[in-house]
């Protein structure tokens, strides 16, 4: 059990962040947007937890739930965000959304 | 233990290659819900089992649910998923996709040229988070609950339909009651 190192951790969680990261950068669709948001906050939290296994604290596990609690309101949010645009344009492409005309 | 842990890293790659690459939301977020899963197994292999429960019970339940909803509620039929198709053009995904890719090599060789240290891999009591939660953290437990909170009223007050007030010889639209 003890021969999973912290770097193979640390490699998956940033391999994990950037499929995110790149999922924001390739779709236009919002709803895809937010997950792939969703997968980065993931990732991040994947990343703490091995620094809380590496050093035996309880703060990492502490701080995934902090990390948590702010992907479900960012959700909450965002998704409320995401109805409104779709009543307002009839569509989900983010580009219709970029001009501020209220 | 070793083993295991390296085939949910890679269930969870490969499901997560497949939520960003597939047209039909639902899909995606099946796919999601997978990778969601194996990460949850990687978290009971090094030691945090109660961070395992909540992710497979909030991510993976309670997240997840929530976009399926909107999902119903939206109602995208046929049109959107060939939309969607035809936005995820290879020419449109090459560049960034190569770009992160390079970042993504100068982290993992920033990381791998550190020493390997191995993870301990010692069950952490789920006692422990609690006690270090609601001591050293309690000012952070008491920002989250705002931030909830927040949620709670950014969410209803932006989901809301504006009401249409039909006056009898008037018609505003959009006033609110």
């Amino acid at each position: 059990m003890s021969s999973i190192s912290l770097n193979t951790g640390l490699v998956i969680a940033s391999i994990l962040f950037f499929l995110g990261f790149l999922g924001v950068m390739i779709r236009r669709n919002i709803l895809f947007m937010l997950i792939s948001v969703e997968i980065m906050l993931n990732a991040a939290g994947l990343a703490f937890i091995f620094a809380g296994a590496r050093y035996n604290a309880p703060d990492g596990q502490v701080m995934f739930i902090f990390i948590l609690t702010m992907a479900a309101a960012e959700v909450a949010v965002g998704l409320a965000l995401l109805i409104q645009v779709y009543q307002k344009f009839k569509t989900l492409d983010s580009d219709a959304a970029s001009n501020m005309r209220g | 233990m070793t083993i295991l842990f390296y085939i949910a890293a890679i269930i969870a790659i490969i499901s997560t290659i497949m939520v960003i690459t597939r047209a039909n939301v639902i899909h995606a977020l099946l796919y999601m819900v997978v990778s969601l899963l194996a990460t949850a197994v990687m978290f009971f292999l090094i030691g945090a089992p109660f961070i395992a429960a909540l992710e497979i019970m909030i991510y993976a339940g309670a997240i997840t649910v929530l976009f399926v909803f909107v999902v119903m509620m939206l109602n995208l039929g046929e049109e959107a998923v060939k939309q969607e198709k035809q936005w995820l053009s290879f020419s449109g995904w090459i560049f960034p996709a190569f770009l992160s890719l390079i970042l993504l090599l100068e982290v993992i060789f920033i990381i791998s040229s550190s020493g390997s240290v191995p993870v301990s891999g010692k069950v952490i009591d789920p006692k422990l988070v609690g006690q270090s939660l609601f001591t050293t953290y309690l000012i952070g437990v008491e920002l989250s609950a705002i931030l909830l909170l927040a949620g709670i009223v950014g969410a209803y007050h932006l989901a809301r339909r504006k009401k249409k007030v039909v006056h009898r010889f008037l018609e505003l639209e959009g006033a609110e009651e």
